[in-house]
């Protein structure tokens, strides 16, 4: 098990590498700087600025020098938000995008799960469709439409909920971006578990069982229990896209999560804000990506046993 | 192929959704020269319209245009009356008026050319007649006056363009990378897959927002950039289906007919994949449109003047509170088209694959 752990870090090593190497260069390629101004400023000056943040050196020279920091833990100072450093807008940011990705998380998982055991157990039925119906249709509508749906629903029409703003987390403010979030998520697990739980279902074990006469409950338990592998397939890397922010969402509701730096950054030519917005998402997609496989395990022995 | 085909033919699910989609393609493509208006065209006077099928400008709303531009006019408009769709009204001023002025009424959007039927009192009283425009909008209008419903149409031809081109470049490149994969095996396959597996790690959707960021979206580039982001799923169904086709009877006759590698990957691999290929090139439709609206939304995809779906939302979004029906027009045609594709997708998986289906 801790083998398990320790070769699956070690893996993620050189894939780690290819993303901050691939993202520095293609960012440095890029035509534009970080100090461009509608009016350039004196070039004594953006010498100067180069030499404070070091961009004056050769290419590799820098290379060398972020990948250096970033084994320290260190992302560098943020080019566009002076006084700060990366480190410092993630530790602002981060709860806030973290906070809103589990609750969203969490219902998806409840909601998503639930309606697809639902409509597996009663396949066929009117429920079926329904969820099927529903499912397709969360899938198909972006979270940019949803948004501003529920914004005028329930901001504007009813005034039962504030439009946007963060507030430091008061429940209100985050029921409609929470909801937004989970949507989609909801409708690709009720599909998963829906589909998966129906093939479990026909499948002889649970055929036996309810020839031995084994109480329906108890035959759900069994089978839920084998449908829910492919949900924990997918939740590495849907846990990590909703843990690490949502650009959309944070923007319709004004949220400050770390959701905008990216393409924020990525326009202001903000190198270190790029480069570490997507170090960060690259460690959650791996981590997230680990805990699932051992979630797995523990849900299926004979994973554990291929290892 | 006609098992499948008859399969799909009894999915009513799948019938309806191939409908729409034609329905969709064909207003799309055939559908804006038909809607009377230039979807370029911009009509002041009728910024944010609400949708709906009444001729514009409304009866009681023509009066007060007629003041407003008699003003801009300088004259006075008195004894406005329209009738059979004329516009007749009496101008007067304190001095001689200037014919010329009456060019205000055609250019406002809601009046032809006016005519002068009588003059008075040397030239200080003019008796015009002017057309009634008769404007419809069955989806209303922009923020500045623009038609929606023309505008939702040449945005879906962009959609639908960029969803079909990128999933053709996604397709080309999985398909060819995992045919290649599977049937060379051994060590090449294992380090053209291990290679995937890294590309899988990398934060993809990033570096498509970098790439259009720093060069300057163009449809082409965006085209490129999607495609070459989503053919990793096309590799590894195309190198599972390969795998198990490569040591098939026909295909070691090929090879003992002497064939080149090349030509059976062509002839004999890559058509015998195509089933589940087209599965999951038809899912990838919607996802390549839904990626291309999501960039667009940023600012980052299609640029003005062209326009996408996801740039008439990003609009939309933004004038919720004064005309949500610029959310509702181009939200509805990109909803409708992606449930449409999930479901014909869904209904292909099922007639290629029976044991799929729900109810056996």
């Amino acid at each position: 098990m801790i083998g398990f752990v320790l070769r699956r870090l070690l893996q993620a090593i050189p894939t780690l590498f290819a993303v901050v190497t691939v993202s520095f260069f293609l960012i440095r390629l890029a035509p534009g700087g970080p100090f461009d101004l509608e009016r350039p400023l004196p070039p004594a000056a953006m010498a100067n600025l180069a030499r404070v943040y070091g961009l004056d050196q050769p290419l590799v020279v820098q290379y060398g020098r972020y990948l250096g920091a970033l084994l320290t833990g260190d992302f560098g100072p943020s080019f566009s938000f002076r006084d700060l450093s990366v480190g410092d807008l993630f530790a602002r940011g981060l709860p806030v995008s973290m906070t809103l990705g589990a609750l969203a998380l969490a219902l998806a998982l409840v909601v998503g799960i639930g309606l697809g055991a639902l409509a597996a157990f009663r396949r066929g039925s009117a429920v079926d469709r329904l969820v099927g119906l529903g499912a397709g249709l969360t899938l198909a509508v972006p979270t940019f439409v949803v948004a501003p749906l529920l914004q005028i629903v329930f901001g504007l029409s009813l005034r039962w909920l504030p439009v946007g703003s963060w507030e430091n987390g008061a429940p209100a403010n985050l029921v409609l971006p929470v909801i937004t979030l989970a949507l989609p998520q909801i409708g690709a697990l009720a599909r998963l578990t829906r589909a998966a739980l129906a093939e479990v279902l026909a499948a002889q074990p649970v055929r036996t069982q309810r020839a031995m006469g084994l109480p329906p409950l108890r035959i759900a338990r069994h089978a839920l229990r084998g449908a829910l592998l492919p949900v924990v397939a997918i939740l590495g890397p849907t846990a990590a896209s909703l843990l690490t922010g949502s650009v959309v969402v944070e923007t319709i509701f004004g949220l400050p999560g770390i959701g905008r730096y990216f393409v924020d950054g990525a326009l202001n030519r903000d190198y270190t804000l790029v480069m570490g917005t997507v170090v960060l998402v690259a460690l959650f997609v791996i981590l997230l990506n680990l805990v699932a496989d051992l979630l797995s395990g523990l849900l299926d022995p004979r994973l554990r046993a291929a290892r | 192929m006609r098992r499948v085909l008859g399969r799909l033919a009894r999915n009513r699910g799948a019938l309806a959704a191939l409908a729409v989609l034609a329905l969709v393609a064909l207003a799309c493509l055939a559908g804006p020269p038909l809607t009377g208006h230039d979807p370029g065209r911009i009509y002041p006077d009728l910024v944010r319209t609400p949708p709906s099928l009444q001729a514009h400008p409304r009866p009681e709303a023509i009066a007060p245009a007629v003041e407003r531009l008699a003003f801009r006019m300088r004259v006075t408009a008195e004894d406005i009356r329209v009738e059979d769709g004329i516009l007749h009204v009496t101008l007067s001023a304190p001095g001689p008026i200037n014919e010329r002025v009456l060019s205000y009424l055609p250019r406002s959007d809601l009046f032809g050319p006016a005519t002068i039927l009588t003059r008075a009192e040397d030239g200080r009283r003019l008796r015009v007649a002017a057309p009634v425009r008769r404007l419809v909008f069955p989806l209303g209008t922009d923020v500045l006056g623009r038609d929606l419903l023309s505008r939702s149409l040449v945005a879906g031809r962009v959609s639908l363009l960029i969803g079909l081109v990128a999933t053709g470049v996604a397709l080309l490149i999985g398909v060819t990378y995992g045919a290649v994969a599977g049937y060379a095996g051994g060590r090449v396959d294992a380090v053209m897959m291990r290679l995937v597996d890294v590309l899988y790690a990398l934060p993809f959707v990033f570096f498509v927002i970098m790439l259009l960021v720093f060069f300057r979206a163009g449809l082409g580039l965006i085209l490129i950039a999607i495609g070459a982001v989503e053919w990793l799923d096309m590799a590894r169904i195309t190198r599972a289906q390969t795998l198990s086709l490569r040591h098939r009877d026909f295909v070691r006759a090929a090879e003992a007919l002497g064939l080149s590698a090349a030509a059976i990957l062509r002839r004999h691999i890559v058509p015998n994949t195509l089933g589940p290929v087209t599965v999951a090139a038809t899912l990838l439709v919607p996802r390549v449109i839904l990626l291309e609206s999501f960039l667009s939304f940023l600012g980052l995809g299609v640029q003005e003047p062209s326009t996408s779906w996801g740039a008439l939302i990003a609009e939309g979004s933004r004038a919720i509170e004064s005309a949500p029906w610029m959310l509702a027009a181009p939200a509805g045609f990109l909803v409708a088209t992606l449930v449409a594709l999930n479901l014909l997708g869904d209904g292909l998986a099922e007639a290629l694959d029976p044991r799929l289906s729900g109810d056996r």
